[in-house]
């Protein structure tokens, strides 16, 4: 039986990994791709350290950054651990051999983002997070680390203890096999889950990879765990218009305006990601179009600073910025919200399973992200979760699962082939994404939530005729698919129910209705947990 | 617009078909499968990740040449297959587990690591290389494959240049023995790999550079050298 079992091969899941082989256990790694497609290859700006490489930064000012744009929905105690490791992060990745850019003096270059009171992002031109993904992977390889690719965790084995006080304990999990069709068990001494966002309900509308779906989040609230924050989703201002690609933050930086159809300025760029997000959504709304000016930065600067995106959006566009405007919207980018963790990123109500990255909510994030701080946080509480998963590993027995959770998913898989195939998925898929979008995404309101639930709620009785069209066994990517919107739609319901209970503007969740920060009634975390498979919320603010 | 894709399915019969399907204008291709899979066909199988050509999932062959498709706009008649030299599962998707065992032969990481200072210039040398996303484009265009599967192949290569170039490997003989037997000395130096990488990556290049390091080390090109002995 392996020690550690990490569900999830992004940037989280590889230094989870290597950290959990180091610290003495075995260790297998799997993902529904391959580890270097996740969506870790995307991100571009860089990753936060205090290094005070350009200007007098330091850790304490990264946690106060940090903490205020939180919004007051953070764990100190987690800030400060993040911000103190991330020096020592840098260093790490360094020692693997990541390319970071430099300055003339040898040191790591470093530049400003959104939120940043300092140079404190470290980068490899726009290829941060790429460079950082494939020199994990690499380093992987060479130690030796086992992967097993395109498998798709289906759920999470948990055993009850004697004392039905105790949370129950973790003992693997069921994942297809993609290219066969069967379902397998992985037994497993401890688990980590590092599956990534959610921020694909937002389907169409974000800047995110197709299969951000929320998987293992979902995974765990179905195995007894708990959840929390989910309505917390931040929207990044420019995504290019029609194919809601990511136009970096280092545009505005360094010096893009935004402008409407008349040419006209209309909001301060450099404020915070959600008050550029609802400044140009409000204009959008107005009837105007809105467009990133970077015209004026020069051939030489955008060609050096920005060279993708000078590419995609002559290609997905059909624009050149240097000569044009380019047509923005904003879209749904990072969820701060998911798997409710422990300070030592074990999932609370599961034990012996840990949650890290995007998937998690070690609340550091709170109510808004602060760009940088989500690879660092990959990276540092990466390792974190793999020496504690080890830890745990090593010292618990081996007993393996029944094959209960095997059968009955088995048997759901087996099902979902004879649902009738009456309702297209994909248009649903479509028709989520745009009413969330509009409705419970960068402005909400109470009337327009609970009508998205309903909705919610009625998709949720269409399953069963949502069957699929394709009934081949092997190789299925329509059932992947299927099961991805499953996922999103379980978790859809609980971002609303999130985001209507919480009657009050907080960081990215804005409802008009209840325009103001309200610290007495909500100055908490929203946790959400099942009973009898049913939905359960409330607002706490304790840390494990 | 019409464009004709290559099917694949190992469980029907026949198991190759080529079809013609109907695609809106405008789209990338990619935009154009995932509009075929949602709207006429869900059994269309192929790969989708970030739709902004860095992932590197997307990789198929237009026409006989390799494309991401999320980065190419089709053109009427395109021939739409799936990429060369990888086990196809279904239609455009493959399997990209050879991507793991290429890398691991060719032990493609810094092997020991020293601590030292890295200049702007230093940086720079590799900036391009370590570009790479692991695509498999170039892999698929390149000849040696249809001779030699056992080839490490450009994006390896590229790779253990990479390292050997960076001021923190303290161990270049073993980088450099590791790519001696289908290694560097198979390159017939055609510069496929070159001509479709969408990294800008020149793995030819990078593969001249492995040679003269590996001469250095007192390897030399064993086709060569069975010539020699005949004289
Ligand atoms: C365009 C873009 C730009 C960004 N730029 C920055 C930036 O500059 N700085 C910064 O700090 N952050 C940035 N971010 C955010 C950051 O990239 C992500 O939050 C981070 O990479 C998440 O890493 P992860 O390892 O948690 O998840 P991911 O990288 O998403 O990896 C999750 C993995 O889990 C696998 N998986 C998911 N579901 C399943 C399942 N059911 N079964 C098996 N495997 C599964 C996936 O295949 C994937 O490999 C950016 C994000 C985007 C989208
Ligand atoms: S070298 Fe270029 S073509 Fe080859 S895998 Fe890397 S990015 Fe793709
Ligand atoms: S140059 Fe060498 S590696 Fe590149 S395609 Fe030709 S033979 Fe293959
Ligand atoms: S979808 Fe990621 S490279 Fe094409």
């Amino acid at each position: 039986m392996v020690d550690v079992l990490i569900i999830g091969d992004g940037g989280a899941g590889l230094s989870a990994a290597l950290a959990a082989k180091a610290s003495g256990a075995s260790v297998l790694v799997v993902g529904k791709n391959y580890p270097t497609n996740s969506q870790t290859s995307m991100a571009q700006g860089g990753i936060n350290a205090a290094l005070g490489n350009v200007d007098s930064d330091s850790i304490e000012s990264h946690i106060q950054d940090t903490i205020a744009s939180a919004k007051g929905l953070c764990d100190e105690v987690m800030v400060t651990k993040m911000c103190t490791q991330a020096p020592h992060a840098i260093s790490w990745l360094e020692s693997l051999g990541v390319p970071f850019s430099r300055r003339e003096d040898a040191s790591v270059a470093q530049r400003r983002l959104g939120g940043a009171s300092h140079k404190r992002a470290c980068y490899s031109q726009d290829y941060t997070g790429l460079k950082i993904l494939h020199t994990l992977y690499d380093t992987c390889l060479k130690e030796g680390i086992e992967f097993l690719n395109e498998r798709y965790l289906l759920n999470l084995i948990t055993k009850p203890q004697e004392n039905p006080k105790l949370d129950p304990l973790i003992k693997g999990a069921t994942l297809l096999e993609i290219a066969s069709g069967e379902v397998k068990q992985i037994d497993a001494k401890s688990v980590i889950i590092a599956t990534g966002g959610y921020a694909s309900l937002y389907h169409g509308f974000t800047t995110n990879a197709f299969g951000s779906t929320g998987d293992g989040i979902c995974a765990v609230i179905r195995a007894g765990g708990y959840l929390s924050d989910i309505e917390f989703v931040q929207f990044h201002p420019t995504a290019l218009k029609h194919s809601s690609i990511l136009i970096s933050e280092s545009a505005r930086g360094e010096g893009g305006y935004l402008l409407n159809s008349k040419g006209e300025r209309f909001v301060d760029e450099l404020l915070p990601r959600d008050s550029v997000a609802r400044a140009i959504y409000a204009e959008i709304g107005r009837g105007e179009e809105v467009f990133l000016d970077i015209r004026h930065l020069g051939e030489e600067k955008l060609m050096e600073l920005l060279p993708q995106e000078m590419h995609l959006c002559r290609l997905h566009e059909g624009v050149d910025p240097l000569h044009e405007l380019i047509p923005i919207k904003p879209v749904a980018h990072y969820t701060m919200g998911g798997i409710d963790v422990k300070r030592s990123l074990e999932v609370r109500g599961i034990k012996g399973c840990f949650a890290v990255g995007e998937c998690s909510n070690a609340k550091v994030h709170g109510a808004n992200r602060l760009g940088g701080n989500s690879l660092l946080e990959i990276v540092a509480f990466g390792k974190l979760a793999g020496e504690n998963a080890s830890a745990y590993a090593l010292a618990c027995e081996e007993v393996a699962a029944n094959d209960t959770q095997f059968k009955s998913d088995q048997n759901f898989i087996n099902g979902i082939f004879y649902f009738t195939n009456q309702i297209n998925f994909y248009e649903k898929r479509e028709f989520i994404g745009k009413i969330f979008y509009h409705n419970a995404g960068i402005v909400r309101s109470d009337t327009k939530l609970k009508a998205v639930l309903a909705a919610i709620r009625q998709i949720q009785k269409e399953l069963p005729f949502m069957g699929l069209g394709d009934k081949s066994k092997q190789n299925n990517t329509n059932l992947v698919d299927f099961i991805e919107f499953g996922n999103a739609l379980e978790l859809s319901e609980i971002l609303l129910v999130g985001a209507i209970s919480r009657n009050e503007s907080r960081g990215a969740h804005f409802r008009e209705d209840f325009p103001v920060q309200s610290d007495e009634q909500f100055g908490a975390h929203t946790i959400y947990w099942k009973e009898d498979g049913v939905l359960c919320a409330d607002f706490e603010r304790r840390y494990l | 617009m019409h464009i004709k894709i290559a099917r694949f399915d190992a469980h029907r019969s026949p198991a190759h078909a080529t079809v013609d399907v109907g695609i809106p204008e405008g789209l990338t291709l990619l935009q154009a499968l995932l509009h075929i899979k949602a709207t006429a066909d869900p059994t269309l199988t192929f790969k989708a990740g970030c739709r902004s050509g860095i992932c590197g999932i997307c990789g198929v062959r237009v026409n006989g040449r390799e494309e991401l498709a999320c980065a190419y706009k089709p053109n009427e008649g395109d021939l739409v297959e799936p990429l060369q030299y990888h086990r196809v599962m279904r239609d455009l998707a493959v399997e990209k587990k050879s991507i793991e065992e290429t890398l691991g032969n060719a032990a493609a990481w810094l092997h020991h690591s020293r601590q030292t200072t890295i200049s702007v210039e230093e940086e720079k040398r590799t900036e391009v290389q370590s570009d790479c996303m692991l695509c498999a484009l170039c892999y698929s265009a390149c000849p040696v494959f249809a001779v030699n599967e056992n080839f490490l192949g450009p994006f390896a290569l590229t790779r253990v240049y990479r390292y050997t170039a960076d001021p923190r490997e303290e161990d270049i003989k073993s980088a450099i023995d590791a790519i001696q037997s289908n290694g560097v000395w198979d390159c017939t130096l055609c510069g496929a790999c070159t001509a479709v990488c969408p990294q800008g990556i020149d793995p030819k290049m990078d593969i001249t550079q492995l040679r003269s390091t590996s001469a250095q080390f007192g390897y030399g090109d064993p086709n060569f050298m069975t010539m020699n002995f005949g004289f």
